[in-house]
């Protein structure tokens, strides 16, 4: 069977940076509990400032120019999307919400979603459930229960329901999910065009 | 081929001075760029059509009368006409009227218009765009071949015993193509009656209307109006020259970094590569020009957008002057050179006549205006 295609986004601005630690730590779930059910996965990581001026870009033109090009179909055409942003003012970051933006309006639609985030204090973790989870909700995304928060605490504690525990019950929904749902068919209308009798109801 | 150039006919401030022409210079600049374009030699002028500012041509029949008695050749095009929230019926009567006292030099680019609030204040909702272009387009069609029309629809009153006048002249209704820069349904309908399609090209990379124009192509040759490379396919570009490249580019970055489409984004390198704007030598034109048929294949209509974005009156002359003189006459020489012989010209009021005088005769040409689909296949 070909390995199923992740697509990581990570919106961390600095480099390093803690969301694509956790964006790492989530993919590598990820595999480990595909390869658990038998299956395996290749995974294609958009770090999102690469692309922050093509963003800028995409947003007035309305079309993504190089990178962010190939990056936006990798997206759209995974088997699955693990998507990570920091916590800014209570929400996801604005640069993280602009590649959503882009996307063409049904890229995601029935795509198997992982939802993570970092922030500085546990105090933003709904965030997650307020902001993220309504945005996929509209892209009509198979966003998995568990979101997973990584506090700056959180990377040094090894308490019950750490992050360990917290990330793998999170790859296992979407391992889950992902081997459970049928491949996405989509239908072409430049090959398949509506026949114009029908547009003109006769 | 034909080539022209069209118009948005907005008022933008020349961000060189700061300077904003009135409504009154912008209306009459337009009328002395159409003017222009006739004595440089090119063949069309295109005017948009817009309700809200910073735009001036709200009434494009207005406009294309007025240019079309003060010139003698030029075809008067628009672009876009909206078919969704003008009522087909008055499209019929000005198109019908306008052709007349054009002497036949006018066709129509179809269009839905993109501006949410115009169809609300033209009383229609703009989630019905396509199923409005679809009825309200065949409505037109019926007019302008019916003398008499009962009709009933889901957008307009009702009609019975209905005469659109004037008649057509000549009894030909204007040739008419369907503008779109996205959407599949407009090729297909502009497949099915073997309507041009314009694709305004000019702001998105190429990969995209080559989907759109294919798409076209495909389903005129299905709908029995001829082969794939004989359907009526329409061209944007958008260019500024000068006989140095280096000074093209130093005086036209300013107009583009602050121009109201794509200013303050990519850079004007970044968008010459990424769509067909082309900003140099009048030789960078024509190369870029004719690799639109590597792209498209062989075309019947090219328009330039020439003057957008601030440009002031008296360099978007020089642009013309330009263009006229350096451009088109070797465009016109090469493309013909390379065009198949079966590839047909975009039909105008004499061919349209001719064809239709030759199908009164007996014969039929096969060609250009049923009413519908030309062949049985559906």
């Amino acid at each position: 069977m070909n390995p199923y295609k992740l697509a990581v986004v990570s919106a961390g601005l600095s480099v390093p940076s803690s969301t694509r630690l956790l964006a790492d730590r989530l993919t590598a779930g990820a595999e480990t509990a595909l390869r658990e059910r038998g299956a395996t996965a290749t995974a294609d990581v958009v770090e999102l400032r690469d692309h922050a001026r093509a963003l800028a870009d995409n947003l007035l033109t309305g079309f993504p120019t190089g990178d962010l090009k190939a990056a936006v179909d990798a997206v759209a055409e995974a088997d699955a999307v693990i998507a990570v942003t920091p916590i800014f003012n209570a929400s996801y970051s604005g640069l993280f919400k602009t590649f959503f933006d882009v996307l063409d309006a049904d890229a995601l639609t029935g795509t198997p979603v992982l939802m993570g985030a970092t922030g500085g204090t546990a105090r933003h973790s709904l965030a997650l459930e307020h902001a993220l989870r309504p945005m996929f909700a509209y892209l009509r995304a198979a966003v998995v229960p568990t979101a997973v928060y990584a506090s700056s605490e959180d990377w040094g504690t090894g308490a019950e329901n750490d992050l360990t525990t917290r990330i793998a019950r999170a790859a296992a929904e979407l391992a889950a999910t992902l081997t459970t749902t049928p491949p996405r068919t989509t239908d072409d209308p430049f090959t398949d065009p509506t026949p114009f009798t029908d547009l003109l109801g006769e | 081929m034909q080539f022209g150039i069209f118009s948005v006919g907005d008022v933008t401030p020349d961000p060189t001075t700061g300077t904003t022409p009135t409504e009154a210079e912008r209306i009459k600049a337009m009328v002395a760029i159409a003017l222009k374009a006739e004595e440089v030699g090119l063949d069309v002028f295109a005017t948009g059509e817009h309700h809200n500012p910073p735009f001036v041509p709200s009434s494009p029949t207005t406009m294309l009368g007025y240019i079309a008695a003060r010139t003698e050749r030029l075809i008067l095009s628009t672009a876009t006409t909206l078919i969704t929230t003008n009522d087909p019926v008055k499209i019929a009567e000005d198109y019908a009227m306008l052709q007349h006292l054009a002497d036949g030099r006018v066709d129509l680019v179809m269009g839905r218009g993109n501006t949410g609030p115009v169809y609300p204040w033209f009383g229609q909702d703009i989630r019905q765009g396509l199923p409005l272009a679809v009825e309200n387009y065949h409505l037109l069609r019926r007019l302008w071949r019916e003398d008499v029309v009962d009709w009933e629809g889901k957008f307009r009153t009702a009609l019975r015993g209905f005469t659109s006048t004037p008649r057509p002249l000549d009894g030909v209704p204007p040739f008419v193509w369907h503008g779109s820069i996205r959407t599949p349904e407009i090729a297909e309908q502009a497949a099915y009656y073997g309507d041009g399609f314009f694709a305004n090209n000019i702001f998105w990379p190429k990969e995209h209307y080559q989907k759109l124009i294919g798409l076209y192509r495909r389903r005129y040759e299905h709908y029995g109006h001829g082969s794939a490379d004989q359907a009526i396919v329409g061209l944007g570009g958008q260019v500024f020259m000068r006989k140095n490249s280096q000074d093209a580019v130093r005086e036209f970055r300013p107009y583009f970094d602050n121009a109201p489409v794509y200013g303050h984004g990519p850079s004007l390198e970044e968008f010459s590569e990424a769509t067909p704007l082309t900003v140099g030598s009048p030789q960078q034109v024509i190369d870029r020009t004719l690799s639109f048929r590597d792209h498209f294949g062989d075309y019947q209509r090219q328009l330039f957008l020439m003057d957008h974005a601030g440009l002031p009156l008296k360099t978007v002359l020089e642009q013309l002057d330009l263009l006229g003189e350096e451009v088109v006459p070797v465009l016109r020489k090469e493309f013909a050179a390379l065009r198949p012989a079966h590839v047909p010209d975009a039909p105008t009021h004499a061919s349209l006549r001719a064809a239709a005088e030759a199908r009164a005769a007996g014969g039929d040409s096969g060609a250009g205006d049923a009413a519908g689909p030309a062949g049985t296949a559906s």
